[in-house]
């Protein structure tokens, strides 16, 4: 599939060893160092969960709103299934609605996110505030500016179907990616609601 | 984006500044990151030299405290991340692809911004001399690198240069990672690749899983610096011990990618030298393999005297000892393999041999470390600074600069003088054990690390004086290293395709190799490929997709062009970082800039159109 899109490149069409694409194989080393990445930031939640001196924590969490953006970011990733899908069985106009369903749903969490953090900060927590709102803004943040990436990745790549001999059945393999690292964005959203979120909230006195 | 990349067409040049700074040659690129590091590694050589001479004597006022606290700081951050890592940097990128059977790295680009951004990240280091150096040691502990203890913005240039630095080596490892598991020759099984492959496959690993845990913590301490967050601000309930658990976790596999590329290429030289395989191959790459993984299991013993009670240090003393096991059956397999065979002493053999030597020391002093109720006794003494120096410079040094001996040929097609390698293997081997092996006696008696003077009558005062004298010989005898490759570069002697007879396959080739590595890609019918080939006269296989006629071969071979984006991207990096401190405005628009670039990169394709490229 990828040597066709390699002789209309003028890439060099590369047997591999592993028969894995170059790109692929890169793209699952890369999302296993983010898992270090964001094992780490988690690792420093857990530690600070409860060691604030002063200032608001995990009361203010909001259990249903953010059951609710993470519901959307979820089904954000069927979306991008579809979309890939539609691709494969050259189905340009459907791959195009699927992916900008899935964009339209990051950007739906992003906006919860974004509403959060401004309610956290009506509430008084803010980054400065104590340990909980360094550690809870800077791992929430990061991961947001990878759901940010992860939405202009999305957009750019329904941009380029657009022009011609970018986007095609035979090239699947670039939106593929992008669908990578978007289910792995995802996969941490889940650990992160559920250690920062639920288990902090059962965790309150 | 279309507009920036039809503003910049395409270089196509080969020749002059241009086509260095764009080029995707990982040949090209493994130079300029040897040469770059190597300035470095001399830089922080004269801050090493520059501490002894001020501890030569007791009571010296040649630099101040603070100064001297800014040059063991720049020391040790300049020796590993802008010396030893990229001086390994610029093997792998030179070595992997023609030791595989590979034209090029997986990603010629990526290649190349791995470099930029290195270049970056090293000189924003050095720029802080200009407004007042880091100055918290090299492995930044809190509080002390807190604003409220670190005044001014050394530790701030200390942050963002080596998450800049974590980019590089990020980039680079990746792109080692695939162009190892997936680029190489048809019949070269894993278990066929040279171990120094296998070393830098383990060492992009370890690369990968290790940076994300350091750039976490700088973000964290650089969010404490400039936006106000508590993480590790004690009076806010922050807790300095997470910072050292979390430098430790990244630092310890650290040690590991700062030695392995050095056992890797020890692991080349050896059996070329004594005329034999490699001595027990499997029981080598395996042991690799078990540091790999049991390195992420020992970084606590950095922190044996922080009171993490008896339970840890017990559990961390043991795994310390077990990981001294596949490193000692390394060592064993590397004298196996000097056993019975007709050893040549050449220049590359003497300073494998002086790794040998001085890593067995380093090796056992950081045993004795690993003990934790004597490591207290030894905790940030003298001691531990001889014992890191022997197995980073007897062992990660002497096997790089073996490595260079070995295959300057390759790299230049010129041999370097054997007379003056010679001499100045015994002028480093002399030096380097004058200047610290007096710190095991300073360390037992006592002396602290990072002192910046010493009354006399301490009983110090030989041991310094000696270890100054060695410093300052070891420091003079790599002019003779520069002058030696210099020389040898301009008017060695021609090297021809294999002058040592060598086992792999970079010496199939001529010295210095053509631009697209093989004429045709070889087929791989055992470890040793070379040897094989040479002694069986194997056939080779015509280029996979090539017009199968000899003479004109290579002209089907579409090579990477060279590009701009790279270069682009690493300065766009750059920018932001230097932003952070200066201005967000900056900041905001080197991410632009990075981002630009990446557009431009990703629409550019790999090869520019046939019209545009000159055979």
């Amino acid at each position: 599939m990828h040597q066709a899109s390699a002789a209309e490149h003028h890439e060099p069409a590369h047997a591999t060893s592993l028969g894995i694409d170059h790109r692929k194989l890169i793209m699952w080393a890369f999302l296993g160092s983010e898992c270090m990445f964001f094992g780490t930031l988690i690792a420093t939640n857990m530690i600070y969960a409860d060691k604030s001196v002063a200032g608001p924590g995990a009361n203010l969490l909001d259990i249903p709103v953010t059951t609710v953006s993470t519901f959307v970011l979820l089904m954000s990733s069927l979306m991008m299934v579809l979309a890939l899908s539609a691709l494969n069985h050259g189905n340009i106009r459907s791959f195009r609605v699927w992916l900008l369903c899935t964009a339209a749903m990051g950007a739906t969490f992003l906006g919860f996110q974004f509403f959060e953090f401004y309610e956290f900060a009506n509430h008084g927590l803010t980054p400065r505030t104590n340990l909980y709102g360094s550690s809870f803004f800077l791992l929430t943040g990061l991961h947001g500016a990878h759901v940010t990436g992860g939405v202009i990745w999305l957009l750019s790549l329904v941009g380029l179907s657009f022009r011609k001999g970018h986007i095609s059945a035979e090239q699947s393999l670039k939106v593929e990616l992008a669908g990578l690292y978007w289910h792995f964005v995802d996969i941490v959203w889940i650990v992160i609601f559920t250690v920062i979120y639920l288990v902090g909230v059962t965790r309150l006195p | 984006m279309a507009t920036i990349a039809s503003a910049l067409s395409r270089p196509t040049s080969l020749n002059g500044v241009w086509s260095w700074i764009t080029t995707v040659d990982h040949k090209r690129i493994g130079i300029l990151y040897g040469v770059t590091a190597f300035i470095f590694f001399l830089i922080g050589g004269l801050e090493a030299m520059l501490m002894r001479l001020q501890l030569a004597r007791p009571e010296q006022s040649l630099v101040g405290p603070d100064e001297f606290n800014q040059l063991f700081t720049m020391h040790g951050t300049t020796m590993i991340f802008l010396a030893i890592m990229p001086l390994s940097a610029a093997f792998f990128n030179y070595l992997v692809p023609l030791m595989i059977g590979a034209r090029d790295v997986a990603f010629p680009r990526l290649n190349a911004f791995s470099y930029w951004v290195f270049l970056a990240g090293g000189i924003m280091l050095n720029l802080s001399w200009l407004g007042g150096a880091p100055n918290s040691g090299w492995f930044g502990y809190a509080p002390l690198t807190s604003s409220a203890f670190s005044v001014g913005n050394g530790v701030d240039w200390w942050v963002l240069s080596l998450q800049v630095l974590g980019i590089a080596s990020l980039a680079s490892a990746f792109n080692f990672i695939v162009t190892i598991l997936n680029m190489r020759a048809p019949g070269m099984s894993l278990f066929r690749m040279p171990v120094f492959i296998w070393m830098t496959l383990i060492t992009a690993f370890l690369l990968i899983f290790a940076f994300p845990v350091i750039t976490v913590a700088l973000v964290e301490l650089m969010f404490d610096r400039n936006f106000g967050t508590n993480f590790f601000v004690a009076s806010a309930g922050g807790d300095p011990i997470l910072w050292q658990h979390l430098f430790w976790i990244f630092g310890h596999p650290e040690v590991y990618i700062l030695i392995l590329p050095a056992m890797g290429i020890v692991s080349e030289i050896l059996p070329t030298f004594s005329r034999k395989p490699l001595f027990g191959y499997p029981f080598i790459v395996f042991s690799g393999i078990v540091i790999g993984f049991m390195g992420w299991a020992v970084w606590s013993h950095h922190m044996f005297t922080v009171g993490l009670g008896p339970i840890a240090n017990a559990a961390f003393t043991i795994t310390t000892m077990a990981i001294a096991v596949p490193t000692g059956v390394k060592i064993f397999n590397w004298i196996g393999t000097m056993w019975g065979g007709s050893i040549q002493l050449k220049t590359p053999m003497l300073f494998a041999i002086g790794f040998l030597f001085l890593f067995i020391i380093g090796g056992l002093s950081g045993v004795m470390h690993s003990i934790s109720p004597s490591d207290a006794q030894q905790q940030d003494t003298y001691f531990v600074v001889a014992h890191l120096h022997y197995v980073l410079f007897g062992g990660s040094i002497m096997g790089i600069l073996g490595g260079i001996y070995y295959w300057f040929p390759k790299f230049s097609g010129r041999l370097m003088s054997e007379g003056l390698g010679k001499a100045h293997f015994w002028a480093t081997f002399i030096g380097m054990n004058a200047a610290f092996f007096p710190m095991h006696f300073l360390g037992m008696d006592g002396m602290p690390r990072r002192i910046f003077t010493y009354e006399s009558g301490m009983g110090w005062d030989l041991w310094n004086f000696v270890s100054s004298v060695g410093a300052i010989f070891l420091g003079i005898s790599m002019l003779l290293f520069v002058y030696n490759a210099v020389r040898s570069w301009r008017k060695g002697e021609l090297a021809g395709d294999d002058p040592w007879d060598a086992r792999t396959l970079e010496w199939s080739m001529p010295s210095p190799p053509p631009i697209h590595n093989f004429d045709e890609i070889p087929i791989v019918r055992g470890r040793d490929a070379w040897w094989h080939q040479k002694r069986r006269r194997a056939v080779t296989a015509p280029v996979a997709g090539g017009s199968g006629e000899s003479d004109g071969a290579h002209e089907s071979i579409h090579l990477p062009s060279p590009s701009y984006m790279p270069l682009l991207a690493a300065i766009g990096i750059s920018l932001a970082a230097y932003g952070v401190v200066l201005s967000y405005y900056l900041t905001a628009f080197g991410m632009f800039m990075t981002v630009a670039s990446l557009y431009g990169w990703y629409m550019e394709p790999i090869t520019a159109s046939s019209e545009d490229e000159k055979h």
